[in-house]
């Protein structure tokens, strides 16, 4: 049977992927974000998942305002990075899981979640970037991705709730796939950030850090809230955050915070990073090794 | 033609693209979507009043497209990820387009982004309804970050 073992969230802040493209990752600039991922790199490493599902939002590069899917299931082989303006980024073609994928769709579908089976999509910086900062620059990526691409560009997004129920029938339809797959989830965008109009440049660490700890520790406090709270608190972009409890919903009620990392800026974007595992199972009431203490990484800290 | 009132339309400096802004602004956003191919950008550059006359755009937007008002076109039903590409296009960085929407120079924004971004106090809210702390600007006025 296939499983999910871990939630991963991260921001995909696009000066990133800039960043790694043109060689910059050792300017100290650049090294205070890149060096918070270090360790998640040797966690991916590890742990080896068989496939990620990488919940992203698209940045009007596969989709333009002709069609605006809530939910976009990548049912295809494979999945180009996508010319956004620049040529298409120089990161490896990501190869899908078509069968789970199709499983997932047929899955959540029938448990009422309508969402849009695309048999033919690029991938932006939405998805590429995380894949970057969870696993390097390789030739090749060292695991299968089934993207699903979350509208979160034209108001209204899905909303939290929905997102994290969501995230509660992909697991089901993942957990009733025969093939015995180790699954990841990762839940990417934010955090604070507000990259339009007169207000542009806002952040919020206290919300963030709110944030954080609830995704890990109490999630049923954030899922009821209101769109207009993202957006006034964590700026009209950081409403890309709905797209965490999608992952979250995936993952158990109670799960082991495995590692956080957080900083600002990147570009116009705080950056914010956690890994969580679900409890291994039949492993009673002894804590898994792997799960040591949340190591907390923050740079710029007592920065506000 | 009148715009329903959202809760959303309260938070200071923020034109939220909603569906109403979405219908508005179709061909707006499609004229920048084709900025994605060379041969279109390469078209744009050698006469944009021309190249702008493939699109029906109104007068506004096409006034706000060919002055560079990226917060009237924000409000005239553009998308940021759509025009962030008419931006690209003009050789600018990102960080160029945000100190033409807050009314900076570029200089001045990328140091409040080094020093932690614009402080939510003081920007939560035009109406002062959702005020918490000691909001550090008089309401509807966007504050800076406070360096230090």
């Amino acid at each position: 049977m296939a499983r999910i073992i871990a939630g991963v969230t991260s921001s995909h802040v696009p000066a990133i992927g800039a960043a790694i493209d043109n060689g910059r990752t050792q300017e100290p600039y650049w090294q205070r974000v890149f060096s918070g991922f270090e360790r998640s790199k040797e966690w991916m490493a590890k742990t080896k998942p068989d496939v990620a599902i990488v919940i992203y939002n698209d940045h009007a590069s596969a989709f333009s305002v002709d069609i605006v899917p809530t939910f976009a299931l990548g049912c295809a082989a494979e999945f180009p990075p996508a010319d956004e303006g620049w040529g298409p980024r120089p990161v490896p073609v990501v190869k899908g899981h078509p069968e789970l994928a199709a499983h997932i769709a047929q899955s959540v579908i029938l448990d009422e979640f309508d969402l849009t089976v695309v048999n033919k999509m690029e991938v932006d910086h939405g998805l590429t970037v995380p894949m970057n900062l969870l696993c390097g620059s390789p030739k090749e990526w060292p695991c299968k991705v089934i993207p699903l691409a979350v509208n979160v560009v034209l108001f209204p997004p899905p909303t939290g709730h929905r997102c994290f129920m969501l995230g509660k029938a992909i697991r089901k339809a993942v957990e009733s796939y025969p093939e015995d797959l180790k699954v990841v989830v990762f839940g990417t965008g934010g955090m604070s950030h507000q990259i339009s109009g007169p207000r542009a440049g806002l952040i919020n660490s206290k919300f963030d850090k709110a944030f954080l700890d609830n995704l890990s520790n109490n999630p049923q406090k954030i899922v009821r809230m209101p769109h207009v709270e993202y957006m006034r608190e964590a700026g009209a972009e950081g409403i890309e955050m709905v797209m965490w409890l999608v992952m979250r919903g995936a993952l158990d009620a109670k799960v082991d915070e495995v590692y956080r990392f957080y900083t600002v800026p990147a570009s116009n974007t705080a950056v914010g990073h956690i890994i969580l595992e679900n409890k291994k199972r039949g492993a009673g009431k002894k804590k898994p090794s792997a799960a040591k203490k949340t190591k907390h990484r923050s740079a710029r800290k007592g920065k506000r | 033609m009148t715009r329903a009132q959202n809760d959303y339309d309260d938070i200071p400096g923020t034109f939220v693209f909603d569906a109403d802004r979405s219908r508005k602004g179709y061909h707006l956003n499609m004229f920048c979507m084709s900025l994605m191919k060379a041969e279109n950008r390469k078209a744009f550059k050698e006469n944009e009043e021309k190249y702008l006359d493939g699109f029906p755009l109104t007068p506004e937007q096409r006034e706000a497209i060919l002055k560079r008002q990226y917060n009237r076109m924000l409000e005239l039903g553009g998308n940021i990820y759509f025009t962030a590409k008419l931006g690209a296009t003009d050789g600018h960085s990102f960080q160029h387009m945000a100190a033409v929407m807050t009314n900076s120079t570029q200089e001045d924004y990328a140091k409040m982004m080094l020093g932690g971004g614009r402080s939510i106090e003081g920007n939560r809210s035009k109406s002062g309804a959702n005020k918490t702390g000691k909001p550090k600007s008089k309401t509807g006025k966007m504050s800076g970050s406070k360096r230090g």
